[in-house]
């Protein structure tokens, strides 16, 4: 048995301890929003948030998460009105085919949380583990930065 | 026929960056991707591939010991229909027979019930091969899988005359699409003995037609729907047929769904890249720099089977003189068979081996006449009234200068100094890319478009073009909206399920907007006239019908090879490190000439996207081969461009509107993968002194060169 939270939500799985926490989010609680793209860490489609920190789900026991505070891009969204990222990545054209746009997000919302004001450098670096492969990084970088909350 | 004008309000969609209408379900996680798709009780299925590039299948046994009750294994004896993969030539077959053409071939599917039951049955079946010597080069290859010629003027006795003659060898070898969504499908039994598809596809009526043909089903009990897709590039054009039928053939033996998911590794390994190549210029001038001959042989690397190479061929061939007028034109193109996985559709389709052996022709013959090759350009770009390679007088919307100044002009001031280490350079490249099927294509396919509107401010517009991410769903929309005078919430694009929606042919060769999106527009326009006297429900179909001023000769490759061009011109810095012999590309501006921008954010996104996937084409996206296979398959090894990679990136859209176009526009999907290669290798060379004519230009050849 393993517990910890997802999205602020207590979960509690009887589950073997080795299994991945991408599994266990998409199969075990039906939660599809995290995607898996290589399996190996490589593409960071499978991005969540553990204690604040940007993960690749895909390299996670669940066992390792034990007590943990896990966010998914479904944790983002408030009572049905969008974070203000996930306003701006529509506004600035930054999702096109979509299957990167949850992990993006939660590397973005990571940096935001800690860096409130972000470079345009600081957002490369963020986003450098986050694969995409339509966008040319350009309009997610621009809403990125149109989140920044701080300074200029 | 025309498209009438709409009144002023409230038709304002196009031209608008509207939010796109899949936008909040991908920033919320709730848009299903094929893999997102729960289907209760669904086994899993895997693909047993050949391990030699070349054999004689002898057998393949499943152990009676194993308890098959919960797994199920088809082999080539359970196909009911025709062992093919339906697409130009039936020589693929969906799994082995008795041939091994290449590595990855498909011998033998398995379902389970669970993961842990198929890994355990896989370790159940055995398969029995036996090696050949295979054919894996292009020098070695023998077999033709397509050839063509074009053939203008009288190319012999122009570069006889011609005062200089300039000849140079280009190569490139494999990309890899890398969509970041790997291949699936997801096949579900129907109580008629049908079969239902979900999956990750760009082309659902291709996925049908082949799902019918090799499951002998008829037409109307096959039913395919197109998931969310996540990124497609053209690898998502001809595999998923084969990942359907497999998904079919397992469903109908085990009774039940079957989900057929490929991991990286797999997708990487077994599917199409972009076609390796050779290509060889002669190119003739006078000393003035007027351009009077170019000789052009083309060979690609079909690998092991037909798939879409002669096509991929041909729109190479048709690219491959350049956005260039030249009296005199030679272009002999053929696609070779070798012991490899299959080569075919990726964004551009050619054209980016082409226009890059073009590209740097220009370059090389500028060096030899001492000019300027931006000036060599501005001597020999296509103009309004110029005539192509294959004997096509442009008429309208050549926007050749356009984009040239746009670029030019948006481009910073050289200012960075180079020093012993880092040296910095510039370079351009100007290409074109054809909008829609080759020639008589769009009139053979007479795609078919329905608009229609069930009830009182409500409108459905249903095709077959797939959302992969470029925006179908949501252009599509726009462009109804304007063309029946209503507001854009009124308008929805239904799934492109085949039972429901016309086929308007596949989301393929920069054809959605300017081809299917004009059949919209007409449809709509005859919709809203209608509605004027009528009321709803009514429904109107429309079907291409080529223009009449279009003419196009199969045989002698000659004529009318699209009805319209995009133009795009590239200016790239790079910065180079000449201990590492890295190349950075730190700026990228690209012009671009979409005729009419629908969404300019979105044009914006496929310029900048697709810009991108050709400076890692350029630089970084290298496929290395060993015994037929691919060496990097896996995300850990083959490298495409992060965040820290990619340039900055500045997109300039100049319009320029084509009269046969939804509201003028041209297809952009394909052209931003045109470019950008040539501009980063003149680049290099203005940094260096060194001319790399080989992609990509790793640091190993860059070192290499510059050691020389």
């Amino acid at each position: 048995m393993t517990a910890f939270t997802v999205n602020g939500l207590p979960v509690t799985v009887d589950v073997p301890g080795a299994r991945r926490l991408l599994d266990v989010l998409r199969e075990d609680l039906r939660m599809t929003g995290t995607k898996e793209g290589c399996g190996e860490g490589e593409c960071g489609a499978c991005s969540v948030l553990i204690d604040g920190d940007v993960v690749n789900s895909c390299l996670v026991a669940v066992g390792q998460v034990e007590g943990c505070a896990v966010l998914t891009v479904e944790g983002l969204e408030r009572r049905g009105r969008l974070a203000p990222l996930q306003q701006a990545f529509i506004d600035h054209g930054a999702a096109q085919c979509g299957i990167c746009t949850p992990g993006m997000l939660l590397a973005a919302h990571a940096l935001l949380a800690r860096t409130p004001s972000p470079s345009h450098d600081q957002v490369r670096e963020a986003i450098a583990g986050n694969l995409c492969r339509c966008t040319g990084y350009t309009k997610i970088i621009e809403a990125v930065l149109a989140c920044r909350t701080r300074g200029s | 026929m025309a498209v009438p004008l709409p009144s002023p309000a409230p038709a304002d969609a196009v031209g608008r960056s509207v939010p796109r209408v899949d936008g909040r379900a991908k920033v919320t996680g709730a848009a299903r991707y094929t893999d997102d798709i729960v289907v209760p009780d669904a086994w899993y299925g895997k693909t047993i591939r050949s391990t030699v590039p070349c054999g004689v299948l002898r057998g393949v046994a499943a152990n009676p010991a194993f308890n098959w009750d919960q797994a199920v294994l088809v082999t080539a004896a359970d196909i009911p229909g025709d062992n093919v993969v339906q697409l130009i030539r039936d020589d693929q077959p969906a799994l082995v027979e008795q041939e091994i053409r290449h590595r990855e071939e498909p011998i033998a599917l398995l379902a389970a019930i669970d993961r842990d039951t198929l890994e355990a049955a896989s370790a159940h079946v055995r398969v029995e091969e036996d090696r050949l010597d295979p054919i894996l080069t292009l020098d070695d290859a023998t077999a033709v899988l397509a050839d063509l010629l074009i053939d203008k003027g009288n190319v012999d006795r122009a570069l006889a005359e011609a005062e200089i003659v300039v000849e140079r060898t280009f190569s490139m070898g494999h990309q890899e699409q890398l969509y970041i969504e790997p291949q699936g499908a997801i096949a579900i039994p129907t109580d008629d003995g049908g079969v239902t598809i979900y999956g990750s596809l760009q082309c659902p009526y291709y996925v049908h037609q082949a799902v019918v043909r090799t499951l002998g089903m008829p037409e109307h009990k096959v039913v395919v729907i197109p998931a969310e897709v996540g990124g497609a590039f053209g690898g998502k054009e001809e595999y998923p047929s084969m990942v359907a039928i497999h998904a079919a053939l397992l469903a109908v033996k085990a009774r039940r769904p079957v989900r057929l998911v490929y991991d990286r590794h797999e997708d990487i390994a077994a599917t199409t890249k972009r076609h390796p190549g050779v290509i060889r210029h002669r190119t003739g001038v006078r000393r003035d720099g007027t351009l009077v001959a170019q000789d052009i042989e083309i060979v690609l690397d079909g690998g092991a089977y037909c798939t879409l190479s002669p096509v991929v061929l041909s729109r190479s061939a048709i690219h491959a003189a350049g956005p260039y007028a030249c009296p005199n034109v030679r272009i002999r193109g053929r696609a070779m068979a070798t012991n490899t996985p299959p080569n075919g559709a990726f964004r551009g389709f050619g054209a980016p081996q082409s226009q890059f052996a073009a590209e740097l022709m220009v370059e090389h013959v500028a060096e030899a006449l001492g000019r300027s090759s931006i000036d060599l350009r501005r001597t020999w770009m296509l103009r309004v009234g110029d005539t192509t390679a294959t004997g096509q007088t442009l008429s309208e919307s050549v926007g050749t200068e356009l984009v040239l100044d746009a670029a030019l002009g948006n481009a910073r001031p050289v200012s960075l100094p180079s020093d012993p280490v880092r040296r910095h350079g510039r370079g351009v490249s100007l290409v074109f890319h054809g909008s829609g099927f080759t020639g008589s294509g769009e009139k053979t396919l007479a795609a078919r478009v329905v608009v229609e509107c069930p009830s009182n401010n409500e409108y459905r517009v249903l095709t077959s073009q797939t959302e992969m991410g470029q925006g179908t769903t949501t252009i599509l929309a726009q462009i109804a909206a304007d063309a029946l005078g209503v507001p854009l919430d009124q308008v929805t694009v239904p799934p492109q399920d085949t039972s429901v929606v016309p086929n308007s042919g596949p989301t393929v060769a920069s054809r959605t907007v300017m081809i299917v999106g004009q059949l919209v527009a007409q449809a709509a326009a005859e919709l809203r006239q209608r509605l004027e006297s009528e009321r709803p429900p009514l429904r109107v179909e429309k079907a291409y019908v080529q223009p009449s001023w279009i003419h196009w000769n199969d045989a002698q490759y000659r004529g009318d090879a699209y009805p319209a061009y995009a133009f795009a011109c590239v200016v790239a810095d790079v910065e180079i490190d000449t201990d590492t012999g890295e190349v950075r590309v730190t700026d990228l501006v690209a012009a671009l000439d979409p005729g009419k921008a629908i969404h300019p954010v979105m044009v914006e996104g496929q310029m900048e996207g697709g810009v991108l996937q050709a400076v890692g084409y350029a630089t970084v996206e290298e496929m290395k081969m060993e015994d037929g296979g691919y060496v990097n398959d896996r995300l850990a090894t083959y490298i495409i461009p992060t965040s820290l990679d990619a340039p900055r990136i500045k997109t300039v859209l100049v319009e320029n509107p084509y009269s046969g176009g939804p509201f003028g526009a041209k297809g952009i999907g394909e052209i931003p993968m045109d470019c950008p290669a040539p501009a980063v290798i003149a680049a290099i060379h203005d940094a260096t002194g060194v001319w790399l004519d080989e992609l990509p230009a790793t640091p190993e050849k860059l070192l290499a060169a510059m050691s020389t």
